[in-house]
C-alpha cells in the first residue's frame, strides 16, 4: 500500500516561504492567484494491506515525525 | 563541575561550548556523542548550536529522537540544568522539553549578526549574573528562529516568567523593528516551568572572550556555574 503525505502550516499562521511564492507568482503576472502555502509531499509504501490498521499507523507517523502538530497539519491519501 | 555537551550529527558549535566551559570557565567539559543512553557523573548539559541531522524534515525533528535524548529527559525531569542553544533550542522545542515550535525567519533569510536581548528574568539558574533589564549584545546565526506557541501557551510563559530573554533595541526597547526574524512577543529566549531548562537562539559561547571583542556570552555560562556550586552546597549541607 503506499501513502502520500502532505503537511502544510496550519492556516492563520504565517508561511514567509508562500508570501515570496505569492509576490513572485504576482511579478510574473499570474494576478489571479492568492493565499499561497507551502508545504511537503511525503510518498512511502507501506507493507500493510489492511486499510485500517494502514491508517492508524500513516496516523501515528505524522503525530510522531512528519508534522510539528503545533505549527503544521497533515492529510493522507492511502491507495 | 562537570558540563556535557552532546554532539549530534551536524552540530557545529559543540567544540566552542567546550572550549568556553573548559578555557574560559576553567571547568571539566566532555562531549557526550548521541548514540550515548547515560548522562551519569554530568551536573549540566548543553545542546550546541548546528544543523543536526541537516535540518531535514523540520530542524531538530529528526535529532529529538537521537538516543542520548531519552537521557536528556530524564536528567532535566531530574532537576539536571539543561541549556540548549540555537539548534539546540529547536531540539528542546521538537522534544516537548520547552513549549512552542520554530518557524521560518520572517525575512526568509538565514541571520548572522549581532543583535540584543533583554534579560526578562534574571532569577534564573541561567541568568543569576545578568540584572533585570539588562541588555545583552549576542550574536545570533538561524535561519528558523521565528518561535511561534498558540496563545494559551504564550500566556502561560508571560505569567510564569518563563520568557528569558527578549529581542530589543541597543537601549533596551523591545519593538517590532529591533526583532530580526518575526519572533511571537519578539522571544529570543525561554525556560521551563520548573526553571531548569532553558532555550535561545543567540550563541552566548560565540562571544565570552575579551579576544574575540565580546564578551557578554560569559554571564549566562557564569551564571549556571554559580547555580550549580550554589546547588552542590546546599545538598552537602543539607
Amino acid at each position: 500500500m503506499k501513502a502520500k503525505i502532505h503537511v502544510t502550516l496550519k492556516s492563520g499562521i504565517l508561511d514567509p516561504q508562500g508570501k515570496a511564492i505569492e509576490h513572485a507568482l504576482e511579478t510574473l503576472g499570474f494576478k489571479n492567484a492568492s493565499n499561497v502555502r507551502m508545504g511537503k509531499y511525503l510518498e512511502l509504501d507501506l507493507k500493510e494491506t489492511d486499510k485500517g490498521k494502514a491508517e492508524v499507523e500513516v496516523k501515528s507517523m505524522c503525530e510522531k515525525l512528519l508534522a510539528n502538530t503545533i505549527i503544521e497539519e497533515y492529510r493522507y491519501e492511502l491507495q | 563541575m562537570n558540563f556535557g555537551v552532546i554532539v549530534f550529527p551536524g552540530s557545529n558549535c559543540d567544540h566552542d561550548c567546550l572550549h568556553v566551559i573548559s578555557s574560559v570557565l576553567g571547568q571539566n567539559a566532555t562531549p557526550v556523542w548521541h548514540k550515548e543512553t547515560s548522562l551519569t557523573g554530568l551536573d549540566a548539559v548543553i545542546l550546541p548550536g548546528g544543523f543536526s541531522y541537516g535540518d531535514y524534515l523540520r530542524t531538530g525533528a529528526i535529532a529529538r529522537f537521537s538516543p542520548v535524548m531519552n537521557a536528556v529527559k530524564a536528567f532535566a525531569s531530574e532537576g539536571g540544568m539543561v541549556l540548549g542553544i540555537c539548534n539546540g533550542f529547536q531540539i528542546l522545542l521538537e522534544a516537548g522539553l520547552l513549549p512552542g515550535a520554530m518557524l521560518r525567519n520572517k525575512s526568509l533569510s538565514f541571520i548572522c549578526k549581532d543583535v540584543h536581548i533583554k534579560v526578562e528574568n534574571a532569577a534564573t539558574p541561567f541568568t543569576g549574573h545578568c540584572t533585570s533589564g539588562q541588555v545583552l549584545k549576542i550574536p545570533i546565526a538561524h535561519a528558523d528562529g521565528n518561535y511561534y506557541t498558540d496563545p494559551v501557551t504564550l500566556a502561560a510563559l508571560q505569567a510564569n516568567a518563563q520568557i528569558v530573554f527578549r529581542y530589543c533595541t541597543p537601549e533596551g526597547r523591545v519593538t517590532s523593528e529591533a526583532n530580526p526574524n518575526g519572533s511571537l512577543d519578539n522571544i529570543a529566549g525561554i525556560r521551563n516551568a520548573e526553571g531548569n531548562v532553558l532555550g535561545l537562539m543567540p550563541h552566548p559561547e560565540r562571544c565570552s572572550e575579551d579576544v574575540l571583542g565580546n564578551d557578554t556570552g560569559r554571564l549566562i555560562f557564569l551564571s549556571m556555574l554559580d547555580a550549580l556550586k550554589k546547588a552542590k552546597l546546599k545538598a552537602v549541607v543539607a
